[in-house]
């Protein structure tokens, strides 16, 4: 199931580098997602994936390369930038849920100060938000107060209060307790249903088997495959791809 | 102890203005405190670098020199008043170096508060499409000010204190000022000196048991 959007692709890297120092982490990347499609990024710890996901909203700035966003160059600071990013969700590995702010707030602010919302209205969108996610009825509770797979569900929550054109996943299931995972996974799962584009850093292949339309294996800062989910899983066609599945199913 | 009584009108009159020059440098160096921290934290490089010299000059001079200078160097030589009535533009260039004074610590304070921050906070905020100055109003502040109350408390607490060097612009209305020059006529009572201490004692403690309390209160809980 690779189809999924027509026209031009929603977001489009171009030769994309990127450093650290000496450490070079995205090396000649290209990769578009269509509108509506899951894209899973899999691979092993320092290779890029994350830093992947944080240039296309640009939380990391790059050396070099383009990046596209809805048909336009990624801007590089200020009101623009502002702009694009209140059209690019995100949801992190930590979940970042403002600590001061109630579970409501949290998912209001960005409507009332970003879109300029009325209270009540952003209000009332973001409990029927919370409703979706499982959390209404801790709406007025502080962010500390609640499990991590909570959480990470305000966070998707506060994404889609913005209406985001897509939603980028930086392991979003990483940091919770096991059994916690699959709270988080099947509201991912519905909004993939729903049709929102979607970038997930990841090692859940259930999840890549259930909703992603491709898997994008990187390692060592490249693209190394790129596959339909059961075909990598089950025929990756490179060694490094191969390997890594090796390590990561036998346990 | 008579010299405390006789004379405690004239103490009690130069320890309001004491309390009038903390009110008022307090909600002053709060307010450029912020501003210099936010200058601090910014993406520009030149506010960056402003904000740096600024504390780096203002908050290793001594008060009385930055006091003297508020006088002589910005009113008398440069030509700054606040007002034709003397006693007046005196209160207020003392408010004025004291303000300038105070602000670097506060803004020191409150950019230890901001290290508190964990750096996803920032990312989170930035990530829905907040500005610069929206995220630092909303969401960096307002947890650095609940991390550092205890510390700005003390802050507080030394700018009252410093209110007594007043005269080192040439300001001669407050307390300890009046102290010394009654003790020219009446000799040394250690009855005014404890009076007047207890008094700063009175105002003081208060701040220290508030701020913890406030502290407490309004930790954010991560």
């Amino acid at each position: 199931m690779t189809e999924a959007g027509n026209s031009s692709p929603l977001v489009k890297l171009e030769a994309v580098n990127k450093h650290f120092g000496a450490l070079h982490v995205l090396k000649d990347i290209d990769l578009s997602v269509a509108r509506g499609e899951v894209v899973v990024v899999i691979g092993p710890s320092g290779g890029g994936k994350s830093t992947l996901c944080r240039v296309i909203n640009r939380l990391e700035t790059i050396d070099s390369g383009d990046i596209t966003f809805d048909g336009q160059t990624l801007p590089a600071e200020g009101k623009a930038l502002a702009k694009l990013r209140s059209e690019v969700g995100m949801v992190f590995q930590s979940f970042n849920l403002f600590s001061h702010k109630t579970i409501l707030e949290n998912v209001t602010l960005g409507p009332i100060k970003v879109r300029g919302i009325a209270r009540q209205q952003a209000e009332q969108r973001g409990l029927e938000l919370l409703e979706r996610v499982g959390i209404a009825s801790q709406a007025a509770k502080y962010p500390a107060q609640l499990s991590g797979g909570q959480q990470q569900r305000v966070a998707i929550a506060r994404a889609l209060a913005m209406d985001p054109k897509m939603i980028l996943f930086d392991e979003p299931t990483s940091a919770l307790d096991p059994e916690m995972v699959q709270e988080v996974l099947d509201v991912m799962v519905g909004l993939a249903s729903d049709g929102m584009t979607m970038l997930v850093v990841t090692h859940e292949m259930g999840f890549a088997r259930r909703a992603a339309h491709r898997v994008v294996f990187m390692a060592d800062g490249q693209i190394v495959e790129e596959s339909a989910p059961e075909e990598f899983f089950t025929q990756p066609k490179s060694d490094r791809a191969r390997d890594f599945l090796s390590k990561i199913l036998t346990h | 102890m008579d010299d405390l009584i006789k004379y405690a009108p004239d103490l009690a009159a130069g320890f309001l203005v004491n309390v009038e020059l903390s009110l008022v440098s307090a909600v002053l160096s709060l307010i450029l405190g912020t501003i210099l921290v936010s200058m601090r934290v910014s993406p520009t490089p030149v506010l960056r670098a402003a904000g740096t010299t600024y504390v780096n000059v203002v908050r290793n001079t001594p008060l009385t020199l930055v006091l003297a200078f508020s006088a002589l160097g910005l009113s008398d030589t440069l030509g700054l008043t606040f007002s034709d009535e003397p006693s007046t533009n005196g209160f207020w260039l003392v408010v004025l170096g004291l303000s300038a004074y105070t602000a670097t610590f506060v803004g020191e304070a409150l950019r230890a508060g901001i290290n508190t921050v964990p750096l996803g906070q920032a990312e989170a905020a930035r990530a829905i499409g907040l500005t610069f100055l929206q995220s630092l109003r909303l969401i960096i502040l307002p947890q650095a000010f609940r991390a550092v109350i205890r510390p700005l408390g003390s802050v507080m607490i030394a700018m009252i204190k410093n209110t007594t060097v007043a005269v080192a612009a040439g300001y001669l209305a407050e307390s300890a000022f009046i102290m010394k020059d009654t003790f020219d006529d009446t000799g040394v009572s250690i009855p005014i000196f404890i009076g007047l201490a207890l008094a700063f004692m009175a105002v003081t403690l208060p701040i220290g048991f508030l701020t913890g309390w406030l502290a407490r209160r309004l930790a954010v809980a991560r």
